[in-house]
């Protein structure tokens, strides 16, 4: 069944026992963004320290997809350094608009690589994209704010290569 | 509420064969089961063939140019706009006013009201200001909620509204505190397209009527499933859409009282709409035409005029009669099946009584969680039934029920019942592939 394509196991299993969901302290910027065409809501929290993403919590309702997204995202993002994680959002943020043309790399997208069915789905790109667009935000209002105390550079690319180096 | 006692009952098998698109298969081998009706409805070969017509032999610009073309168009053009008046039984021809579509029509008469400032004593009763009220109710379309919100933002008059009972139904029980002295318009839905409820627009328009008010209504969704008559509801103002009764999209309606569109300030200007113009300012043209600057929707407005004139002669001519007892019956199958559907909740009323065919509903799978309304939607579509998810432009009605979205099944004079039991069968298989 074409279904299937879309709700991998991997996704159901996240949507039924999400990983870090519940909105945790400390925390560095909230963010609150809505899916208007459906109703899905999410509301996101981010602590960086160090130019690390410590902590991502949310709540939030909506689709299967976007909750299990959701999930995936912070697996993926959480530990990584700002400019890791920012490559990972470019990269999902590409095989999500891909239409199923973009083969997906598992050794960077791990559990995210379920997602490549979605993309077939034009109307539920945008569910597997709200946690993704709320972190970026989240992420994005600490790094340029001169308060924040993650004290990041605002070019993430440059310690992702001193890291990789 | 019409009485839909012995009204020649609507044959849908021979209705279905007019619309051309329910023949079609999805996914492959599936048929279409369309319970989507109520976002928009399908279209009969009529419209079709009238707008292709209109096109092929008579295509020109309306109400200018004196060559063949140009009067065939424009007799086209206004012939719908009669067809229009006798359809909701409007008084006179030039009550009926072109617009985009219900938004425009609603947008159309919330801009009268902040545009009269600019205008003499004529337009004295679309003045508003601080102090005046302006009454919705909470089961609006955003389409008539937003433009109040934005004319209260314009005129620092206050928003009120009339809120709903647990079942879906309008609360009336502080209607005479709400629609009071200060009320300038009050403006509601005819019947709401998430919850289905028929609103008692009469009783409301009596109490504005006492207060002074205007009374303006949403009949996007009762015009294309009830028989409406706008005099006998007692209102000022009534707005719908084509693309929702068989029409093509493009093209909506406002009605209102001749006397009161001759005061009433334009909306848009530009061509057609204007008596005369001089470089510092003009004098604008009696309604309709006031209120239809440029170059109107005219394949559209002959494509509306077929699809009233099809409605009208169905099940032979009892027309809107037969279609709204063949949805009533709809509706009764649907809210008894859907209710065997277990961890099924409607959202709005569970009786069919002052009812339409758009039935809203929350599923939990069986471990009694909810499953969201887009997956609902999809494992559907996967089965070619076509519904719609989300919060239906009303979201607050969503607030008030505390849900974040419902599915929502919408039926048409083209539905059957076995397409509704083929939605009650898809929402097993919804539960079945949800199921931990």
């Amino acid at each position: 069944m074409k279904l299937d394509s879309m709700y991998q196991e991997i996704i159901l299993d996240h949507y039924r026992n999400p990983h870090h969901r519940g909105l945790r302290e400390p925390f560095d910027a909230e963010v609150h963004h809505v899916n208007p065409t459906c109703g899905d809501e999410v509301t996101l929290r981010v602590k960086i320290v160090d130019d690390t993403v410590a902590d991502v919590s949310y709540e939030g309702e909506g689709c299967s997809i976007s909750q299990a997204s959701a999930s995936v995202m912070t697996d993926l993002v959480i530990g990584k350094s700002i400019g890791d994680a920012m490559a990972l959002e470019r990269e999902f943020l590409a095989l999500m608009q891909s239409r199923g043309t973009v083969e997906p790399d598992e050794d960077v997208l791990e559990d995210a690589i379920a997602f490549a069915g979605v993309s077939k789905y034009p109307a539920r790109v945008k569910c597997a994209l709200l946690s993704w667009m709320a972190w970026k935000d989240a992420t994005a209002q600490v790094v340029d704010s001169p308060a924040a105390g993650g004290g990041a550079a605002p070019e993430g690319s440059v310690p992702e290569q001193e890291k990789q180096a | 509420m019409t009485d839909l006692a012995g009204v020649p009952e609507l044959d849908v098998e021979l209705v279905r064969k007019d619309f051309p698109i329910l023949d079609r298969m999805v996914h492959g081998d599936k048929p279409l089961v369309y319970l989507d009706s109520a976002a928009t409805s399908q279209k009969p070969r009529a419209v079709l063939d009238a707008e292709r017509e209109y096109y092929e032999l008579h295509n020109a610009n309306v109400h200018r140019g004196i060559h063949v073309l140009a009067e065939e168009a424009t007799a086209l053009y206004e012939a719908a706009r009669d067809k229009v008046a006798a359809f909701v039984g409007a008084p006179d021809r030039h009550e009926v006013v072109f617009t985009k579509n219900s938004s425009e029509a609603l947008n159309l008469v919330a801009y009268a009201f902040s545009n009269a400032a600019a205008h003499g004593p004529e337009a004295e009763r679309f003045r508003l200001g601080p102090g005046d009220q302006v009454v919705v109710t909470e089961m609006e379309h955003h389409s008539n909620l937003v433009p109040w919100q934005m004319l209260c933002q314009r005129t620092g008059a206050t928003l009120r509204w009339l809120g709903l009972t647990d079942d879906g139904r309008l609360d009336l029980s502080n209607l005479d505190e709400v629609v009071n002295e200060r009320t300038k318009v009050v403006s509601m839905v005819h019947q709401s397209n998430i919850l289905g409820t028929v609103n008692p627009v009469a009783a409301v328009a009596a109490r504005a009527r006492e207060v002074g008010a205007l009374v303006v209504v949403d009949g996007s969704q009762s015009v294309p499933h009830l028989p409406v008559d706008v005099t006998a509801l007692g209102v000022d103002f009534f707005a719908f859409t084509g693309h929702k009764m068989c029409g093509p999209t493009g093209i909506g309606v406002l009605w209102g009282r001749r006397e009161l569109l001759e005061v009433m300030p334009p909306f848009l200007g530009g061509g057609e709409m204007i008596e005369l113009v001089t470089m510092e300012a003009s004098t604008y043209a009696p309604p309709p035409h006031r209120f239809e600057a440029g170059t109107p929707m005219i394949s559209q407005a002959v494509g509306l005029g077929a699809a009233v004139d099809y409605l009208t002669g169905l099940a032979g001519g009892a027309g809107m009669a037969a279609v709204a007892a063949h949805e009533h019956a709809l509706t009764e199958h649907a809210l008894r099946r859907l209710a065997e559907v277990p961890g099924l909740r409607i959202i709005g009323p569970t009786d069919a009584v002052d009812r339409g065919g758009a039935i809203s509903f929350l599923l939990a799978g069986k471990d009694g969680r909810a499953i969201h309304p887009h997956d609902v939607g999809q494992v559907l579509d996967e089965q070619g039934i076509a519904v719609r998810v989300g919060h239906h432009c009303a979201r607050p009605v969503c607030l008030r029920y505390g849900v974040p979205a419902t599915t929502r099944a919408s039926f048409h004079l083209y539905t059957t019942t076995g397409e509704i039991d083929a939605l009650v069968e898809g929402l097993a298989a919804v539960r079945r592939f949800f199921g931990a």
